[in-house]
């Protein structure tokens, strides 16, 4: 394939571009959903193409198609190129693409087990006798089991000799307990709000033991039905690790993309809070609070060998003991920024413009645990698992539900609790976070539907995240 | 190949005992996007994808792909081998027998022909209609052309047309959308939609932080748009309402008897097929008739659940999770000028669009979002101050409850939403009261 990515890179640059870069990207993905124990869906989507990218003057053009011949491929180029003229008719400033290492080479996933050398039969049957298990409690009505498998291969190619397949292996799934009552439905999900993907074979389906999961999650969504509503309150509240997954992802994630601190998401993902002259001495959070984006971390979703445009991954620290120290970049927005490219820049499929998107950005532990926490709090609140999420388009006012809650009182958790939400302001939340739990606690969730972009894309993020308690946060606001 | 003789060469490769049905798309889409005042992305792509459904014994298998004429065969071999594989799926609804569908409308010249120098064209005029102002948004047109098929003999094709402008002019305290959509490039007015959005970030350079509690509003489109798409998907959807997880209550008076609904995916209008992932044909459905909920929308599989017909809603196999939807809303337009359902209100907001909404509970469509590009305040009947963005806690159904709508404008064309732009054509709307929980500030 590297001859197509090369016909097309030839194809921009004999019509004029001064740079381009072509990715050939063939994508397999296998999707299972079972409901009640009936298979809802067995979908195998198989997709390739060539997206080539040319950049003329200051501006962009990118051109796509599924036709893989060296004659169609040199045309998109020069299409590509075609486009990138028409772009400056309404130019920006010079662009000078930062300096990265040029590199020829190979990427794998690692992984035991291919997912789809698994057969389908197989893990549609660990749904059905999951989905099953779950309605052995009376009051659950819908119960969900969904699986999902990638292989990607990707052969990308530049005018500035970058040459590069990689190889990713993704696979995840979920499962989900609906009790519904009188006017009202109580949702528990494993092993997070809809589904958890990892860098990974099938291994990191059979891990996660879905069958000795089921019967919990189905009585603690039926046990729902008859919690207590949640009152209105500020006080301490402590965030399972897959909803601090969550929190990291919306109020840091999206806020150090560096499009968007530049103003290139404002019309649809927004922009940010952050201002690039307060890099370095904005104080984020606490001092506890240590990010990183880390695309090298094993089995974590975010993790490649190379972004798409050839730089290699790694590790960037974003928040150092509390203050903002970096962001996410590509080669241009980084040239723009004055600052070192962080390899970050990700293409959903062949058809699709790279554009900066989050790795694993997630933070460093701690030295606590979730014991701990719950010990240390005379009266607080324990949440877990997202329900509902929504914040501002600078990725500041937000305001999250959970699947579920429980009361702390003198150290130890107490009744449960339903339709539990909290708001907040993001550096002050992140600024009352106390308590952090440590290695022990450590996952790398794994969140596959994150979209950005016009046309949307679907990024696919890791968020290595544990246990954490924040000391005053305004809860249980309803309508 | 042509996309019939590929969706029929599928059917063909199908082996004794198999059904199945096929959908073969083919088209262009481009989309010219900008941000501070320039161009800064710039793409197109073409290409043609074949989806099947395949079935054997009560197994059921999905495929999709674009998939080259040489390459066919083994697409089809792979469905199949998936099929004999997947366990009996005792909800497989059946396939869609003959049935007429009403012709689909010709693909303007101007959206077929429209080329990256008119859409920076029109990006260009945005731009030009805020000076001084930072823009950003995007031009967006495309076509295709797609063919379903089936081993039941019911063969229909259709073609989508779509043209839109969507943007944004910001001052460094401020920002306002403006938004076209047709199936007619040549009807954007680019510079009566950069105008709009200048218009609301100028009004918007100095605004005030506004205390939380419950305000008088008038919505504008995009605003209503969202309210009517969540309506829709979470209350109005056959599956949702199987299960027992919707609001709607068919006959019911659940609604303000001004706030007429309805559904009608042959209106001339709407930029979309005239047929289902199923084969089914369009219809027009009405959902809320003089405030009494009439019925909700079903595919195949729902329907027979029901015990009743398909009524053209079934979206695409990935999306059978979530059900049938309704993706041609209309909402019945009053007789108002925007300013007059303003100059009615005492003390009140009005909203531009709603952001980043989700659902809180879908049996009562509480749902919390927030508000973006031009909020303001209305005070005796006049717009008097810009107001920062508030956050809601609202029940989408009872803001226009009985008695809840006081008012739809005259104004109604497809705005964009929280799922998108050409879903749903609404008009202005003044409603009773919108519960905001928080300001800017927290």
């Amino acid at each position: 394939m590297f001859d197509i990515a090369s016909a097309a890179v030839e194809g921009a640059i004999a019509s004029g571009a001064t740079y381009a870069d072509a990715r050939v990207i063939g994508r397999k993905i296998r999707d299972i959903s079972v409901q009640n124990g009936d298979v809802q869906a067995i979908s195998i989507s198989e997709a390739i193409g060539v997206g080539v990218r040319a950049l003329y003057g200051s501006s962009w053009g990118f051109q796509a198609t599924d036709r893989l011949t060296l004659a169609d491929a040199g045309r998109a180029g020069a299409q590509a190129t075609a486009i990138a003229r028409a772009s400056t008719r309404v130019p920006g400033p010079p662009l000078v693409l930062a300096d990265v290492p040029v590199h020829q080479d190979e990427f794998q996933t690692r992984y035991d087990e291919h997912p789809l050398e698994v057969s389908a039969e197989e893990q549609a049957g660990l749904l059905v006798e999951s989905t099953r298990l779950m309605l052995e409690e009376p009051n659950v009505a819908i119960a969900i089991g969904q699986l999902g498998f990638w292989d990607v291969d990707s052969w990308l190619v530049s005018s500035q000799g970058h040459r590069i397949h990689q190889n990713l292996i993704h696979s995840g799934g979920g499962l989900q307990a609906m009790s519904i009552g009188d006017g009202e439905t109580q949702v528990r999900t494993y092993p997070q709000s809809r589904v958890h993907y990892e860098s990974a074979g099938y291994e990191a389906i059979r891990k996660w033991d879905y069958l000795a999961e089921a019967p919990r999650i189905a009585a603690e969504s039926a046990a729902l039905l008859t919690a207590a509503e949640m009152d209105e309150c500020e006080k301490p509240l402590i965030l399972d690790g897959s909803q601090l997954a969550l929190q990291i992802h919306e109020s840091v994630g999206h806020a150090i993309e560096l499009d968007r601190i530049l103003g290139w998401e404002a019309a649809f993902a927004g922009t940010s809070h952050l201002q690039l002259p307060e890099l370095g001495r904005h104080r984020y959070g606490s001092d506890l609070m240590n990010i990183t984006a880390d695309a090298t971390l094993p089995g974590a979703l975010g993790s490649f060998g190379y972004d798409d445009e050839g730089t290699p991954a790694q590790s960037v620290p974003i928040v150092e003991n509390g203050i903002w120290v970096g962001v996410l970049s590509g080669r241009d927005s980084a040239s723009i920024a004055g600052l070192p490219p962080g390899g970050m820049v990700r293409a959903d499929g062949y058809n699709r413009l790279p554009m900066v998107r989050m790795t694993n950005v997630g933070l460093l532990p701690g030295d606590s645990s979730l014991d701990q926490m719950i010990a240390a709090t005379d009266d607080g609140i324990l949440m877990s698992t997202n329900r509902s999420w929504s914040i501002d388009d600078r990725r500041l006012n937000f305001q999250f539900g959970c699947e579920i809650g429980w009361e702390i009182k003198n150290g130890e958790r107490g009744r449960m609790l339903k339709n539990p939400t909290y708001t907040g302001i993001t550096p002050r939340f992140w600024g009352t976070l106390d308590m952090l739990a440590g290695e022990s606690e450590r996952v790398f969730w794994g969140t596959p539907n994150c979209g950005k972009g016009q046309p949307v894309q679907v990024g696919r993020t890791g968020h290595p995240a544990m246990p954490a308690r924040f000391a005053g946060v305004r809860m249980g606001v309803r309508g | 190949m042509t996309p019939e003789s590929t969706a029929q060469r599928v059917l063909d490769l199908l082996p004794s005992g198999f059904d199945g049905e096929v959908i073969v798309a083919a088209g262009t889409s481009s989309l010219t996007r900008f941000a501070n005042s320039f161009i800064h992305q710039n793409m197109s792509e073409v290409g043609t994808s074949v989806s099947l459904t395949s079935v054997w014994n009560g197994r059921v298998s999905a495929s999709s792909g674009n998939v080259t004429p040489e390459g066919l065969e083994s697409f089809v071999d792979r469905a199949v081998a998936a099929t004999r594989i997947a366990p009996p799926n005792p909800d497989w609804p059946g396939l869609t027998p003959p049935t007429e569908i009403p012709s689909s409308i010709p693909v303007p010249d101007s959206t077929a022909e429209a080329s990256p120098d008119d859409r920076a064209r029109l990006v260009g005029e945005f731009v030009a209609a805020g000076e001084d102002m930072k823009a950003a948004g995007y031009c967006q047109t495309g076509t295709s052309t797609v063919v379903f098929a089936n081993s039941a003999g019911h063969t229909v094709s259709g073609t989508t047309a779509s043209a839109i402008l969507d943007g944004i002019h910001q001052t460094p305290t401020s920002a306002g959308s403006g938004h076209a959509a047709s199936r007619t490039f040549s009807d954007i007015d680019a510079t009566a939609v950069g105008s709009l959005a200048a218009d609301r970030a100028r009004r918007g350079v100095s605004s005030i932080d506004l205390e939380p509690g419950e305000y008088e509003v008038v919505l504008a489109p995009e605003a209503v748009a969202t309210l009517v798409l969540f309506l829709g998907f979470y209350g109005f959807n056959g599956k949702a309402l199987n299960e027992g997880q919707s609001f709607v209550r068919v006959g019911d008076r659940q609604f303000d008897e001004a706030f007429e609904l309805f559904d009608d995916g042959l209106d001339e209008r709407s930029t979309k097929l005239r047929f289902d992932s199923e084969g089914t044909p369009k219809r027009r459905m009405p959902l809320i008739t003089g405030g009494i909920t009439a019925n909700a929308v079903f595919d195949r599989r729902e329907a027979a659940k029901a015990g009743t017909e398909s009524t053209g809603h079934a979206v695409t196999f990935f999306g059978q999770n979530f059900g049938p939807l309704p993706t041609d809303l209309f909402v019945t337009p009053g007789t108002s000028a925007p300013a007059d359902l303003i100059a009615g209100v005492e003390r009140g907001l009005y909203v531009s669009t709603f952001n980043y909404v989700r659902i809180l509970d879908p049996r009562t469509t509480v749902a919390t979002g927030l508000t973006r590009n031009g909020t303001f305040l209305i005070e005796n009947g006049e717009i008097t101050t810009a107001v920062s963005d508030m956050r809601f806690t609202q029940s989408f159904a009872a803001a226009v409850g009985p008695g809840r709508v006081l008012g739809l404008g005259g104004d109604a064309r497809f705005a964009d939403s929280e799922f998108g732009p050409g879903i749903a054509h609404v008009p202005t709307a003044r409603l009773a009261g919108w519960r905001f929980t928080g300001g800017a500030a927290g």
